[in-house]
């Protein structure tokens, strides 16, 4: 590419790095500035990426860690991105710099955000190390293990060397990856920068809990010939090794022409200036008070206020947040302000359970009452609520709010508006109190107005009770109520329904009502119809009998889809879209005795439109006795599972698809959820089956199963995201199981999974802890909820069919039950069948 | 071509069925014994050539509306959720969710909307409605 120097009268600001502090930059500077134009420039192939979240590359090597939503800056007319492109000299003097390919660009303003790189011991043989900082770092990470996994016929023997955050990052994916690691830290123990003695050997006990190994308390001294060597003499056979020991801030520019920190980095003062005018810089590569930190939310911090001060502000770098929180599957880690109770006369009150694998302690000042910082392990739930306290004064003894000390919830803390509750993005309490106060009405809403937790999300706890306090304040009630005539809200009410297992909707009123009187409390469109999957999934009846029937929504009531003229639309269940020459002769039949429009549908199924009320059961009578089975259409339940032709016609499949996805549509058919459930089963990456856009994904891989979740298409679109990987058959419907069932007992009504996942409380690592890893102890009671339902599973309409007195429901008027419904002349009251034509009949 | 099930009660100005001096005297029709109706569960009935949604309610009282949606042009509104809003009992159209007061007629959510509503009474167990 070529770049040609030029001086637009707009200001131009030349940016060069391609991190997320250079992200930020571009968005805070795009928010101020009109008469800006922004240059980037990027060695990494790719626009800026949320470097934070590297650790998801490992398991899903097609995520590309969007930071932001949507395009981002990118697609800015004020903004021009070069990848690829390394700028290789700048001249502060004549406010230009050089690329590596000799173009020079003029600018107004520099902002180095370069990063840095991550450090390799200085030890023989370190050309052999491998590194964890970029996307192509973690993909050729991946592709080594894979190729010495296949040649060597053996899990690969890895080692990192370097046990902090970065360290254990990388070696939570080289597990992932199926390879054997072992852990090598100069210090006793891991995460030694954030952690006390007592929290690192906790987390020490903890890794080795998972399997991990350690070797602590050495730094190696060479890597040869597949041995790494330590000064002992002893060695550890390795097939790959990964140095984390530390970043060193990529500052070669600034060589004779700028000030350099102590230990490297472009010195900056606190408005983030450079030694030379017009040049700025932020992040890892800015040496603050002779530091460089690599951490996101200083990097941002320092992104805002160049921002500001470029467009004419005044802002100011307070310092180093330096909180921290490990991103590792199954481990809660997590530290902020002074951890280490280095202040003077520092109190430390501490929580902790060795046998539990649980440490948790505040910093607390001398007279016990402003905090200082603390330290999580184990259990890292008090973080998000106190992390924004910190420098305040609590509100009540210290020990209180560490979570394990059993004593029920915390005290509820109410932050003051300049608090900050998400570093990330840099949103205070008083920044989410005005969104909420502007009208923002859920936590999915605040997060759209003010970016909180849309970085690493550890802050959404807090977040969600700054809300819910604002909207108490506001005299909104912060009602999870679902309508007037219950307080609770769907969650509560299964939970409420399961553990008193009342069995009808008049119980149910009569215990948990507001009035709780079945005589005046009659229920609503709202609120019947979640009794009525609630009883459904827990009991797992047929839907019509008892007082039942009256609760159910439009199609459940018909067991068919209700059109827009009052006739039904009747689809028979084709699992996984697979049909025999027989069975698709029979729906043609039955299509054409009834005169009804026909149309495939965009999910595998034949729809059949213009029955009438009384029309359904003999329709069903010759659909049942062809064996086809109801409810792909109709129901807050399974619809269908979309397949691709898969391993048994496609030269690409490499699993089959069909088999598997008729054994989830046979799986969890007819179990009623809080929304529809669509699946899909791809039998290889190609995803013919779009499995990535359904509740449930899995795509086939060589070794197994990918299981995706958390997908819809619709209005708004969702991508699922990796769950677990590489899975046998038996695991794979083992976390389906329960995934599917915690979704059921915790969503809210007509909550589609993407949404709910992003509504919980720690997303989809909070899911995958409770699925994966069963982290709440009840993985075997969710299986049993399928387990239960296969048994009690009954077609609805053979049920239907077999009952005189269930077939009574399906009579067009309740005085004249044998009148048809025939069409009928234009002066007839009676409901006429199907008039919508069929197009292209010829 | 076009739905051709008409109802007059879709005629904009539509009354309710209390019957006032300048309509044809409306009579007193049989529909159905009570038993038939299960709480709760709106039917549709036939009444001198008009489709009504008819519904029993816990006690014991029947109530009728016009079964056409206003809304959704459609006759429909037999299939419809039987709630309540402040303790008064409610029919939900099926379609479009527009909540009426069954006692009145009239539409909670838009209050553009109304349903004709039909006298009812029992005797001996057997309900009737009075219509045109």
């Amino acid at each position: 590419m070529t770049v040609r120097p030029i001086r637009p009268t707009n200001r131009t600001v030349a940016v060069v790095g391609g991190g997320p502090a250079a992200h930020r930059l571009v968005e805070a500077l795009l928010a101020r500035g009109d008469d800006l134009r922004v240059s980037l420039f990027t060695e990494e192939p790719r626009a800026p990426y949320d470097r934070v979240a590297l650790s998801r590359r490992f398991l899903d090597a097609t995520d590309d860690l969007p930071l932001g939503s949507g395009s981002g800056p990118w697609d800015d007319p004020r903004v021009s991105l070069r990848t690829g492109c390394r700028v290789t000299a700048i001249d502060p003097a004549a406010r230009s710099l050089t690329t590596a390919d000799g173009s020079t660009l003029g600018w107004d303003d520099l902002v180095l955000a370069t990063g840095s790189d991550a450090a390799r011991p200085a030890i023989p043989g370190a050309g052999d190390l491998e590194v964890y900082r970029t996307i192509d770092d973690v993909d050729r990470l991946r592709g080594r293990v894979a190729e010495l996994a296949t040649r060597l016929g053996r899990p690969p023997q890895t080692a990192v060397i370097g046990g902090g955050l970065l360290g254990l990052e990388a070696a939570g994916g080289l597990r992932a990856l199926g390879a054997d690691v072992t852990v090598v830290h100069s210090r006793p123990w891991v995460m030694n920068a954030q952690l006390d003695e007592f929290g690192g050997r906790t987390l020490n006990r903890l890794l080795r809990d998972q399997g991990y190994v350690l070797r602590l308390g050495e730094r190696p001294s060479a890597l040869e010939g597949g041995w790494l060597r330590f000064p002992s003499g002893e060695g550890l056979p390795v097939d790959l090794v990964v140095a984390a020991t530390g970043i060193t801030a990529r500052d070669e520019l600034g060589a004779g022409v700028l000030q350099i920190g102590p230990r490297g980095g472009f010195v900056i003062d606190e408005t983030c200036a450079t030694s030379a005018p017009h040049v700025w810089a932020i992040g890892e590569a800015a040496s603050f008070g002779g530091e460089c930190m690599g951490l996101v939310a200083p990097a941002n911090t320092m992104a805002e206020v160049v921002a500001d001060r470029l467009c004419g502000g005044s802002g100011t770098f307070p310092g180093f947040d330096t909180a921290a929180k490990l991103k590792l599957a199954g481990l809660d880690v997590a530290s902020f302000g002074d951890g280490l109770a280095s202040a003077r006369g520092a109190l430390e009150v501490v929580y902790a359970d060795p046998t539990g694998g649980v440490y948790q302690k505040l910093v607390v000042s001398e007279d016990a009452r402003t905090l200082l910082g603390g330290v999580f392990v184990g259990d890292a739930g008090p973080y998000a609520a106190l992390r924004p306290m910190l420098g305040r004064e609590l509100p009540g003894e210290a020990g209180a709010f560490l979570s394990a000390a059993g004593n029920g919830a915390p005290p509820d803390l109410a932050l003051p508006d300049e608090a900050q509750v998400c570093s990330c993005r840099d949103v205070s309490a008083g920044d989410l109190r005005r969104a909420v106060c502007g009208g923002c009405p859920d936590l999915a809403g605040l997060k759209a107005c003010t970016g909180v937790g849309t970085q690493c999300g550890s802050c959404l706890p807090a977040a969600q009770k700054v809300m819910e306090r604002q909207l108490v304040e506001l005299g909104v009630e912060v009602s999870t109520a679902l309508c007037e005539h219950f307080a609770l809200s769907r969650s509560g009410l299964f939970e409420a329904v399961r553990s008193t297992r009342l069995t009808t909707f008049g119980e149910i009123v009569t215990r948990f009502g507001t009035p709780a009187d079945s005589a005046v409390n009659l229920g609503c469109d709202i609120c019947k119809p979640v009794a009525a999957s609630v009883l459904a999934t827990l009991h797992g009846e047929y839907i019509l009998d008892g007082d039942r029937g009256g609760l159910q929504d439009t199609n459940d009531r018909a067991l068919a889809n209700l059109q827009k003229d009052g006739t039904y639309s009747v689809v028979p269940r084709i699992p996984a879209g697979e049909i025999t020459p027989e069975k698709l002769a029979v729906i043609a039949e039955v299509a054409r005795d009834y005169g009804l429009y026909t149309k495939i549908t965009g999910a595998q199924r034949i729809d059949l439109f213009g029955a009438t009320l009384e029309q359904l059961p003999p329709i069903w009578r010759r659909l049942v006795d062809a064996g086809f089975e109801s409810g792909q259409a109709y129901g807050k339940a399974l619809r269908n599972v979309k397949s691709c032709a898969g391993s048994t016609w496609c030269r690409y499949g490499v699993q089959d698809s069909v088999a598997m996805a008729v054994r989830l549509e046979e799986r969890y058919r007819g179990l009623r959820s809080p929304h529809k459930m669509k699946f899909g089963v791809s039998g290889c990456a190609r995803e013919c089956a779009e499995a990535r856009g359904k509740d449930v994904g899995v795509i086939a891989t060589s070794e197994g199963w990918n299981l995706y979740v958390g997908g819809n298409g619709g209005a708004t679109p969702a991508h699922a995201v990796l769950l677990a990987k590489d899975l046998d058959d038996e695991t794979l419907l083992r976390y389906i199981d329960r995934y599917v069932v915690y979704y059921i007992r915790t969503a809210e009504r007509l909550q589609r999974t993407a949404r709910w996942m992003e509504e919980l409380p720690g997303g989809i690592d909070h899911v995958q802890d409770v699925v994966v890893q069963d982290s709440l102890g009840i993985a075997a009671d969710l299986e049993r909820v399928v387990a239960d339902h296969l048994q009690t599973y009954r077609d609805e309409w053979a049920a239907t069919l077999e009952d005189p007195e269930r077939l009574r429901r399906f009579r067009t008027f309740v005085n004249a039950p044998a009148r048809s419904a025939e069409p009928a002349g234009a002066d007839s009251v009676v409901l006429s069948g199907p008039r919508i034509p069929v197009r292209g009949e010829r | 071509m076009t739905l051709t099930a008409t109802h007059p009660a879709s005629a904009p100005h539509a009354v309710t069925g209390t019957a006032t001096a300048s309509e044809p005297p409306a009579a007193w029709h049989p529909v159905c014994p009570l038993d038939r109706l299960e709480p709760l569960w709106a039917e549709a009935a036939l009444v001198a050539g008009e489709q009504l949604a008819v519904v029993r309610l816990p006690s014991d009282e029947v109530v009728a509306v016009s079964h056409w949606d206003p809304y959704a042009n459609a006759p429909v509104m037999a299939r419809g959720i039987v709630g309540s809003r402040q303790g008064r009992p409610t029919l939900t159209s099926p379609l479009h969710k527009q909540v009426y007061d069954l006692a009145t007629g009239q539409c909670l959510t838009d209050p553009a909307l109304r349903l004709v509503t039909f006298p009812v009474r029992v005797r001996d167990r057997i309900v009737e409605v009075r219509a045109a």
